[in-house]
């Protein structure tokens, strides 16, 4: 039985090492250990709440925004800000400008190395090329053969220049790739075509944000952005939007189709039991009933019965965390953690994250957990492309459960989310139509209430995600974060019960583990993002005390 | 200019045609505050072979500054990491893990002694002997101290790596320091959070143009970009002269686009060149979106700058 650690594990945000334990040519056993911690809730105590936003984006610059977005409501919830309409459809603009950006990058930047061979586009015939991208995709820009010869030509001076920089000791020629020289120069142009196009989907978030990354125009009750209501910035985002969802359906989604046909044995690996979404894109100002990703648990692949979420179930656990406390931990709203490392050590610590568990179990959260959720709730966006999907990979429902209905169920989501920007950006109309030009609420700070307790329930790119805040003389006595990647990167819990990227790495095949594409698949389907899950909780505060849930 | 002659067939043969070129060359010059005399050196700066070998250090960071990096568009990122720069290690894009991944970073800086530009986005945390941030079994100030001593230039991209930044904001749970803290380095200092892209590119062109780094502030802040204040750049500059001042985000005098400074805007303490190259193909910045200035490009600016909304 042979150990092995993979330490940095690349194209993902912030610091993970993964351990496994491989048999007969599988993982038997799995460890997910994230390297860093930062401490970003002990900083905020004291301060002003409005600055929280501020901070608490700086968790991520990947999914950047949304935790500005999680922390701007949980204020709302708190203080009882009064949303402006207007303050509701830009926030879910921008909102949905990261899922549309956030989800190709991924898919393109982040996972395809692990699907595509680049060396192997060297032997594409271009002409074959250009017939298979014309079969996949009828409108998909920039696929005549002289492209696809200029982009191999590009690749070919490339390699021969010897300075393979971030494409040196890729697992290049693996037994594992399976596209054939066509698919992987297809990919390889896309791969490219999409590191511009993401610089441009960017723009969108700055029209109403300000920049990208790191969005400056959120306030309680909505956003900042009044000069930007104006019929030059709403036809700027619209054509930019559309010209993104071309991408989505031109290029994103035939590639994620075309990719998957050559992979349909992933269909059976790297599968979890347990799903919860929070749910989120609020279509009208009545939450969550409005919400077009809506809320809901799984547990044991049952889609017959989604069950409501009470998210006083949840508890964070420390047993395999370098954190001191109670081991089975407590629910995020009375935590008591203090960060204590002593060594790495698989039988006993080994992770800076903590394993949050819903009714004690692991559940896994993201696009996949949000997709079951809805098509198990029969939300006709979500099941109509489901079935379509299924249809054409010809695979059963069953095969959603993996590696492979992970990065499907992304692709799917961003077509879903991404077309109902078209709605939101005709509802903005409608407002400035009428002269409501309100987009925030109308009190200054100082007529806003001092004290208040709330949270902030998201679904973000990467899953579910709670901000929690209380505030006392206008200050924080106390703030929390449980984040998507601690729910699915997180170790084992108090029973040992492993996490879910832990749990989905079991029987992961693994040919040569010195070279072990196949583990980076499953790792890279949940799009770890790491920095936000490394976090810890106030640890002078133990009062209980009970958040409503928004 | 045989050199030139070289990138633009390079180009050509891509679909970009030498007015594109020539377009982002003239941006570039012009934010890094070039006379348009320089636009075809930069040119020719940009068409460098071999390309110099760039390791890239992410510590304790959230990859803002790398996501920022990948929105540049004079060039495209695509563009600067296959034709301009040998991107040799940057773990949020290279294709391997692991220890093929490690191997990458030690044949470069092995290889490249000396000849390597490092780029560090991050702090380094040093509590617990600086265990809370491990890169490869290693804590992030051996990782530091073993490659910075061997680049031939560190450029801190953002105000982590710089300054400290977020992680070392009160109380400073991880004890987070800056590179030049731990290393004992000059550092060229591009902070932000994240910074403009442009800003990063600038400096590079810059040393590949003239063979050495821009000239620097006290700060280690590249001039071109950072010399001088938001407030004195500002479109909204004449209202702050004319006592039009908005205070209340809801109101007409936002909509009317008055001065922010009531709202804590940090723009009058603040350097950098927001207002002039705005961010993201010059789409916007924060004050154009309606939002104070939070003087992100300084020290330490989440305690000195802290209750942001309030005038200083």
């Amino acid at each position: 039985m042979a150990r092995v650690v993979i330490d940095p594990i690349t194209r993902i945000e912030g610091h993970l090492k993964i351990e496994v334990e491989v048999q007969n040519g599988k993982v038997k056993d799995a460890w997910s250990s994230s390297t860093l911690f930062r401490g970003i809730e002990i900083m905020l105590q004291g301060r002003d709440p409005r600055d929280a936003y501020l901070f608490t984006q700086r968790a991520c610059g990947v999914c950047t925004y949304i935790h500005g977005l999680a922390s701007i409501r949980s204020l709302d919830s708190a203080l009882g800000a009064k949303v402006a309409d207007n303050g509701r459809i830009i926030r879910t603009l921008i909102h949905g400008a990261q899922y549309v950006h956030d989800h190709p990058v991924h898919f393109y930047h982040l996972h395809a190395l692990d699907w595509v061979d680049i060396v192997s586009a060297l032997k594409a015939d271009p002409k074959k090329t250009a017939d298979l991208v014309a079969k996949v995709s009828p409108y998909s820009p920039g696929a005549g053969v002289n492209d696809f010869k200029a982009v191999q030509a590009r690749l070919k001076k490339f390699v021969e220049s010897g300075q393979l920089g971030p494409f040196a000791n890729g697992y290049w020629g693996h037994p594992a790739y399976k596209l054939p020289p066509e698919a992987n120069l297809m990919a390889v142009a896309h791969y490219l075509a999409a590191l511009r196009q993401q610089a441009r989907t960017a723009k969108l978030m700055a029209i109403f944000g300000g920049k990208n990354p790191h969005i400056q125009s959120l306030t309680y009750g909505g956003v900042t952005c009044a000069t930007d209501l104006t019929p030059d910035r709403i036809a700027e985002f619209k054509y930019l939007w559309m010209e993104t969802m071309n991408f989505v359906n031109d290029v994103y989604i035939p590639d994620v189709l075309a990719v998957a046909g050559f992979y349909k044995d992933w269909g059976k690996i790297g599968g979890t039991k347990n799903f919860l979404a929070y749910g989120d894109f609020p279509m009208g100002p009545k939450e969550p009933d409005s919400f077009l990703m809506p809320r809901g648990a799984i547990f044991n692949r049952n889609l017959a019965k989604v069950e409501p979420v009470d998210i006083t179930q949840i508890t964070e656990q420390i047993k395999h965390s370098w954190y001191e406390g109670d081991p089975k931990g407590l629910n995020p709203a009375n935590g008591e953690t203090i960060p204590k490392f002593d060594k790495y050590d698989t039988a006993g610590r080994y992770s800076w994250m903590k394993a949050p568990r819903y009714k004690g179990e692991p559940m896994e959260v993201g696009p996949l957990a949000r997709v079951l959720v809805a098509y198990g709730k029969g939300v006709p966006a979500v099941k109509e492309n489901v079935d379509a999907v299924l249809k054409k990979l010809a695979i059963p429902p069953e095969a959603l459960f993996s590696t492979l209905g992970r990065v499907a169920a992304r692709a799917i989501e961003t077509k879903v989310i991404g077309e109902a920007m078209g709605t939101l950006i005709g509802q903005l109309v409608d407002n400035i139509k009428k002269g409501d030009l309100n987009i925030c609420d109308e009190r200054t700070w100082d007529q806003m209430p001092a004290e208040g307790m709330g949270a902030g329930l998201n679904d973000v790119p990467r899953g579910s995600l709670g901000h929690w805040i209380n505030v006392k003389e206008k200050k924080i006595a106390n703030y929390q974060m449980v984040v998507p990647s601690t729910w699915n990167i997180g170790p084992r819990d108090a029973a040992d019960k492993l996490g879910p990227l832990e749990e989905a790495l079991v029987g992961t095949p693994v040919a040569d583990p010195k070279r072990p594409v196949e583990i980076l698949r499953t790792v890279h389907s949940f799009d770890p993002c790491i920095a936000c899950g490394v976090h810890v909780i106030d640890t002078e505060n133990n009062e209980v005390y009970k958040f409503e849930v928004v | 200019m045989s050199k030139g002659k070289g990138v633009l067939e390079r180009l050509e043969r891509k679909g970009i045609s030498r007015r594109d070129f020539m377009k982002y060359c003239t941006t570039l010059t012009a934010t890094m505050g070039l006379s348009s005399a320089y636009v075809p050196k930069v040119a020719a700066a940009l068409a460098n072979a071999p390309r110099p070998p760039v390791i890239w250090l992410a510590l304790a960071e959230c990859t803002g500054c790398a996501e920022s990096t990948l929105r540049t568009m004079y060039p495209w990122i695509d563009e600067l990491v296959l034709d301009i720069i040998s991107l040799d290690y940057h773990e949020t894009i290279m294709a391997p893990s692991g220890e093929a991944a490690e191997k990458s970073l030690h044949d470069s800086i092995t290889k490249n002694a000396g000849k390597f530009i490092l780029v560090v986005d991050g702090a380094i945390p040093t509590a617990a002997n600086g265990n809370f941030g491990t890169v490869a079994g290693k804590t992030m100030i051996e990782v530091a101290k073993e490659v910075a001593p061997k680049a031939m230039a560190t450029i801190c991209i953002g105000t982590c790596a710089s300054y400290g930044g977020l992680p070392a904001a009160a109380p400073n749970p991880s004890q987070a320091k800056s590179v030049s803290e731990i290393t004992g380095l000059k550092t060229v200092n591009i902070p932000g959070c994240p910074p403009n892209p442009i800003n990063f590119v600038g400096t590079v062109v810059n040393f590949l143009l003239f063979g050495k780094l821009p000239s620097l502030d006290d700060k280690g802040r590249p001039l071109f970009a950072y010399g001088q204040l938001i407030h004195d750049q500002c479109p909204r500059r004449s209202h702050f002269d004319s006592d039009e001042f908005v205070t209340n985000f809801n109101s007409e005098e936002a909509r009317k686009g008055f001065c922010l400074y009531k709202m804590g805007c940090k723009g009058p303490e603040t350097y950098n060149n927001c207002p002039i190259v705005r961010w993201n193909d010059a789409t916007s910045w924060p004050v154009q979106a309606g939002h104070p200035c939070i003087g992100c490009s300084e020290p330490n600016f989440w305690d000195k700058f802290t209750p942001f909304f309030k005038s200083s």
